[in-house]
């Protein structure tokens, strides 16, 4: 029976139990985070000053943090944030990454030593440097929102991306059905966007499923910092960090919201590796 | 930013881009320049300017020498680079809303106008790149800081610098360390406990954050177990759990660099050959596979060591390490110019050195690229 490239990638990805343990769990916590608040009645912002520091209770699941807000429903909402943060900086690095990958591998030549030459004088930045001096390029009023997060990371994110791209796009440049395209007269954003785009689908898929942990992580530092997004995982887990101490434990703050980080996380990876697997399976040993 | 400030990042960035195109002779005489001009100005702000003089003339000379065309490249590409990064690192600042002294107690323009011919804060972006530029090559100095009264950046960095370059080394050692030990085991033995463990590794580096990393060693070895100091700075054991935290992202990308290496090497003719000449399987290993298996290792190392720093930011606020990474950060947010340009500029001064090691251990490593002409590097 004939297979379409799709389908094949189809039937690998569904032997391969970590990857789709990977995609359920993405899929529940991602429900959970953007429906449970509404669903179950939750606010992540009412505080109660009797209720500080209090351990996990039937009424407050998670417990309640230094000003008595509900935690559960601050992990829920601080997903939101983070889910949010890490697919829309992706996207954005995405359309860089690939447009710029493509024109270098496309044209070639001294364009494309002098644009990889770019990227690999980026790669040697301490990146976080660069992000934070995007940061600080928006104004007070905008800090702790989403919108600097997303641009700082994804213009920082797409070096990867534009890498492999151009790796593709160097190898199936020379190819008959390009040279075909070539020969019929089509101009070359033509050819780029309608010959080579499709075939490198696969390829960007992946690696762009295995940046979203990446740019998550990045988030985490910024609030670390005390520059990411106003309520976000990477800020309750801070906040969890600070007050590690060995006179009193509040391991709640810590162990909660790390957890649904770690588990986000891990569930990316494990998904990105399964894509890989399945959508570019020259990748494996 | 205006028209003219554009203008002139364009020609710096074209500069750089020029640099691809230098010929192997110039780039010689080139590279001796931009060692000497690098190394003048750094040892400048620690020494007299004779005996900086004399330092970074044998270093020049020594790179018009000795140093390989692979580094030349690398010298005369990022030097000038580095220049360029100054420049555009003033203009975003500018750029940013704010500046040093908005947050002062109601100013009049005289008093403000003072202030800034006193710390040499003009109020174009050119103008203080200018001042920046030429104080610190006349004078040896990063300049004085507009936040922390009575002290010039040198003060605050230069405490601050071995702290950050013995942590940040002893990291870049330990992911290396653990990293390449597991990929090679692992690529050697697949589906042994040891691959299962450099997978894990792999895991746990990518998918948690450095500072929770570094918060459960610290829950585990300071709280429960009492071995390791919670945080601070002073001997080996406040070096061990940041070092740590630091080194796990990079060890992750590591064992899986060095495990598809050695996977790939051990399949090639050569090792065939080596092993037909019945050479012992582990003389086949350290002597003929690891050399070509830890290529890719090594040309990660630029990039990881950028990631170290990076990471160092967040590990030195969380174990209350006294480095550098807060001065950037305070920096930045406080507006203080010349702090962010000083952490800038030593910083990327660790990058170049590193990165001509890593270039060094590269043609070491890789014998083609020692006769190889600058023009084909």
């Amino acid at each position: 029976m004939r297979q379409g490239p799709w389908a094949a990638a189809a039937r690998r990805l569904s032997r391969n139990r970590p990857a789709l343990a990977g995609a359920a769990v993405l899929l529940v916590l991602a429900v959970l985070c953007l429906l449970g608040p509404s669903l179950l009645g939750l606010d992540a912002m009412v505080t109660s000053p009797q209720l500080r520091n209090r351990p996990p209770s039937s009424e407050h699941w998670f417990g309640t943090d230094a000003i008595g807000r509900d935690l559960f429903a601050r992990v829920l909402v601080g997903g939101q944030a983070s889910l949010a943060v890490g697919v829309v900086a992706t996207l954005v690095s995405v359309v860089v990454g690939v447009s710029f990958g493509m024109v270098a591998g496309f044209y070639g030549g001294k364009l494309d030593e002098v644009m990889m030459r770019f990227v690999d004088f980026m790669y040697g930045l301490p990146y976080m440097f660069l992000v934070i001096l995007i940061m600080l390029l928006f104004s007070e009023t905008a800090r702790g929102q989403m919108l600097p997060v997303f641009v700082a990371l994804g213009l920082v994110q797409w070096l990867t991306m534009a890498r492999i791209v151009r790796g593709q796009v160097l190898s199936l440049r020379h190819r008959e059905f390009v040279l075909a395209a070539e020969l019929l007269g089509a101009s070359d954003f033509r050819i780029l966007a309608r010959h080579l785009l499709p075939n490198i689908t696969g390829v960007v898929i992946v690696y762009a499923t295995l940046m979203v942990p990446q740019v998550i992580i990045l988030e985490s530092f910024l609030s670390f910092l005390g520059l990411g997004v106003a309520l976000s995982w990477g800020q309750l887990v801070s906040d969890g960090v600070a007050v590690v101490n060995p006179v009193r434990s509040y391991w709640w703050l810590l162990v909660w919201p790390g957890t649904f980080l770690g588990l986000t996380l891990l569930s990316l990876n494990f998904l990105g590796d399964g894509l890989r697997d399945a959508l570019d399976p020259k990748s494996r040993e | 930013m205006g028209p003219k400030e554009v203008v002139a990042l364009m020609f710096g960035l074209s500069l750089l881009v020029g640099s691809v195109f230098l010929p192997a002779r110039p780039t010689r005489w080139v590279s001796a320049l931009c060692v000497f001009a690098a190394a003048f100005v750094g040892f400048r702000i620690v020494l007299a300017p004779l005996s900086a003089g004399v330092i970074a003339g044998g270093l020049a000379l020594a790179a018009f020498l000795y140093l390989p065309a692979l580094a030349q490249r690398r010298v005369v590409f990022l030097v000038p680079a580095m220049v360029v990064l100054i420049f555009a690192t003033t203009l975003l600042m500018y750029a940013a809303p704010g500046n040093p002294f908005a947050n002062e107690r109601v100013a009049t323009p005289t008093v403000e106008a003072a202030l800034r011919a006193k710390y040499g804060v003009p109020k174009s972006a050119t103008d203080f790149f200018f001042v920046y530029m030429g104080r610190l090559i006349r004078e040896g100095t990063l300049g004085p800081s507009v936040k922390v009264l009575g002290r010039s950046v040198e003060d605050l960095l230069l405490p601050a610098f071995p702290v950050s370059v013995s942590l940040g080394l002893f990291a870049v050692l330990l992911s290396v360390g653990i990293g390449a030990s597991l990929g090679i085991i692992a690529g050697l033995k697949k589906n042994s406990a040891a691959d299962y463990a450099s997978m894990g590794l792999a895991l746990i580096g990518v998918s948690f954050p450095n500072f929770l990393i570094g918060a459960g060693l610290m829950v585990v070895f300071s709280i429960w177990l009492g071995v390791l100091p919670v945080a601070g700075w002073g001997g080996y054991r406040h070096l061990v759990m940041p070092a740590i935290a630091l080194a796990l992202p990079s060890a992750a990308v590591i064992a899986r660099l060095a495990r598809s290496g050695v996977v790939e090497v051990m399949q090639q003719d050569y090792i065939r050959a080596a092993r037909a000449k019945g050479l012992p399987e582990s003389w086949v290993v350290v002597r003929h596979a690891l050399r070509g298996a830890l290529t890719p290792v090594v040309s990660y190392l630029g990039p990881a060591a950028a990631t170290t720093m990076t990471g160092s930011f967040v590990v030195e606020v969380l174990f209350g390490v006294p480095g550098m990474g807060q001065w950037f950060v305070k920096g930045a947010v406080n507006r203080d110019y010349s702090v962010v340009l000083g952490t800038a500029i030593v910083y990327f001064g660790m990058i170049i050195v590193f990165n001509l090691l890593v270039d060094l251990a590269y043609v070491w490593l890789d014998p083609r690229l020692r006769t190889q002409k600058a023009s084909d590097a």
